[in-house]
């Protein structure tokens, strides 16, 4: 038997090193953002400071941009979550319940946007949204960021539509109720756990998408978190402490939704399998 | 509002306005999506492409008119964009090969009920839920040796000469952008894999087992076999997305040191934002769309002939 209790053990380390790997870098980022000024670099590469301090997180709430860049991108990923969740419902509940003329073309059209590189689109949507006066503007980058997302979570809104059976809307629709009114009041609130997921996602990939952010946006008023961390790391790239105090900040809300998620990724990516 | 009965034969049912209603009822639901898609990813899509004969430059004004084929000739001459197709095979083989690899590992490791199972699964999975930007940001700042632990690390195990920034370093460079998405990664196929893995049926195994197969051969013959679907299209798509992806390397290097870490998307990107020329930048991006789908092509025609074969 002792085979088996070294396999065991040897099973368990392995574990625990992809678990170190996965979270030392995190942890240093921690670990550095609570690091006073005068210990940075004598107590370089110390796994934990001698006397810790939260000074950095308090410069950075009170004297930089970033409470602003920290609320403009709760706006632009909290708008395009709940736009993408509505748009991807109402084209998955279609995907999953008709057939119609044209589905297909649909299904084709979406598949390759998954396919072609979004970084093509730089220069052109910049021409586009420039005379909208969209540049620069939140709502510009709301609306880009929709499409991108629309894709990929109508087919995995698709795919939680297809775990309902028909029956339940048929039933009340032979009861007189319209279609609409059955998927809004009968449908809708089996598919909570998924539209729970969708939410996560595109919340998840609008607070972390950084291309298209950088081109559109200039200047501190309208920029998120990801263009304000750039453009901070370019001027003062000596505030370590100060710049990982803002890059912990900017994991939190990630890290919340990743908890919220959690449940739903394995059926998530193989329903989508398409995108990360 | 009801119609009188008489105008409805009992041959066709329904009225003309009710057919119409019937057959927009499918659009009413995907038409919102259908339009975004079109105005914000086809028709940029489209004009990008003429882009690509026509001189753009942002901060030009007197630039648009329609230059032929001026920006691909100058392509075919561009020592930089032949780099940065060598970079991005590179940057992608190693990426896509090692994210491959270790995801394969932990989903093996992760397959079967151990204690503590759920957390180490939230634990190892959480890269997957960093912002690719501050990811990039993170492991620059590892290799950093003034603030990382890494290059002092690195230097007392003998893999560096002196506990200098790989990140400055031409020839070691790219390492640093890879080590990040690799970190960034595994869990993707890690998740996938072991979705993979859970479908499987049980007695497969147990049947294996009584008739004396160890655990290599019960890999080989049963695990890989039905894995190989998955493994083979989550590859295949990863690879295209992967080769398009240039945020770590913006954060981390910006293509630098000496174009060295240059890929062909952040190519495309650096055109666009930093030089202003739109034509160019769609020039290159033309070029790439063409590569992608011969690549794909390549993917259909060889998975048309495995098809056949079976």
């Amino acid at each position: 038997m002792t085979g088996r209790l070294l396999l065991t053990i040897a099973h368990r380390l392995a574990i625990l090193a992809y678990i170190v790997f996965a979270l030392f870098p995190l942890f240093w980022l921690l670990k550095v953002s609570v690091t006073p000024n005068d210990l940075l670099y004598s107590e370089g590469v110390r796994l934990w400071p001698s006397h810790a301090t939260l000074d950095h997180y308090r410069f950075v709430l009170e004297n930089s941009a970033f409470p602003t860049f920290f609320k403009n991108s709760l706006i632009v990923a909290g708008s395009t979550s709940v736009a993408v969740t509505a748009l991807s419902s109402l084209a998955g509940y279609a995907l999953s319940r008709f057939r119609f003329r044209g589905k297909y073309a649909l299904v084709a059209l979406m598949l390759i946007t998954q396919m072609f590189p979004l970084v093509m689109l730089v220069a052109p949507i910049f021409k586009m949204l420039s005379p909208l006066g969209l540049t620069n503007s939140l709502t510009g980058l709301v609306i880009v960021y929709t499409a991108f997302n629309v894709p990929f979570a109508t087919f995995l809104m698709q795919s939680f539509f297809d775990g309902i059976p028909k029956d339940l809307e048929e039933a009340a629709m032979i009861d007189g109720a319209s279609r609409f009114v059955a998927f809004r009041q009968i449908i809708l609130p089996l598919t909570l756990p998924g539209i729970a997921a969708t939410l996560g996602f595109v919340f998840t990939a609008a607070w972390s998408e950084l291309l298209f952010a950088l081109m559109l946006i200039s200047g501190n008023a309208s920029a998120t978190f990801p263009v304000g961390l750039l453009t901070f790391v370019s001027k003062f790239s000596v505030d370590f402490g100060q710049m990982m105090a803002a890059g912990v900040m900017a994991l939190i809300p990630a890290c919340l939704f990743f908890l919220l998620i959690q449940r739903y990724l394995v059926q998530g990516l193989t329903a989508g399998a398409v995108k990360g | 509002m009801s119609h009188p009965p008489t105008v409805q034969s009992p041959r066709t049912g329904k009225s003309a306005l009710r057919r119409f209603v019937d057959a927009a009822e499918p659009w009413f639901y995907s038409a919102p999506v259908l339009v975004l898609i079109l105005a914000v990813m086809l028709v940029p899509l489209i004009l990008g492409l003429s882009y690509a004969f026509r001189d753009i430059q942002l901060l030009n004004p007197f630039s648009g008119g329609f230059v032929g084929l001026k920006h691909l000739q100058a392509l075919s001459q561009d020592q930089a964009f032949y780099r940065a197709l060598r970079n991005t095979l590179w940057w992608t083989g190693a990426s896509v090969f090692l994210q491959f690899l270790f995801g394969l590992i932990l989903a093996l490791l992760l397959d079967k009920p151990f204690a503590g199972r759920g957390i180490a699964q939230a634990l190892v999975f959480l890269p997957w839920a960093v912002p690719t930007f501050l990811a990039g940001l993170n492991w620059a700042w590892l290799f950093n040796p003034v603030i990382g632990p890494l290059p002092h690390w690195m230097a007392a195990l003998g893999i560096l000469s002196a506990p200098d920034n790989i990140l400055a370093d031409p020839h070691l460079a790219m390492w640093g952008p890879i080590i990040a998405n690799v970190w960034w990664g595994i869990p993707f196929f890690a998740i996938t894999l072991l979705a993979a893995l859970q479908a499987i049926p049980r007695d497969l195994y147990e049947a294996a087992e009584i008739d004396g197969a160890g655990p290599l051969q019960r890999f080989v013959s049963i695990t890989l076999p039905f894995l190989a679907p998955t493994i083979a299209i989550t590859i295949l798509l990863r690879t295209v997305w992967i080769a398009n992806f240039a945020d770590l390397i913006i954060v981390m290097t910006n293509g630098g040191p000496a174009d060295r870490t240059q890929i062909v998307a952040s190519y495309i990107f650096t055109q666009a934002f930093r030089r202003l020329d739109f034509g160019y930048a769609s020039a290159i991006a033309l070029v790439l769309l063409v590569l992608l789908l011969a690549y794909s092509m390549v993917i259909v025609i060889i998975r048309q002939r495995l098809i056949e074969k079976d």
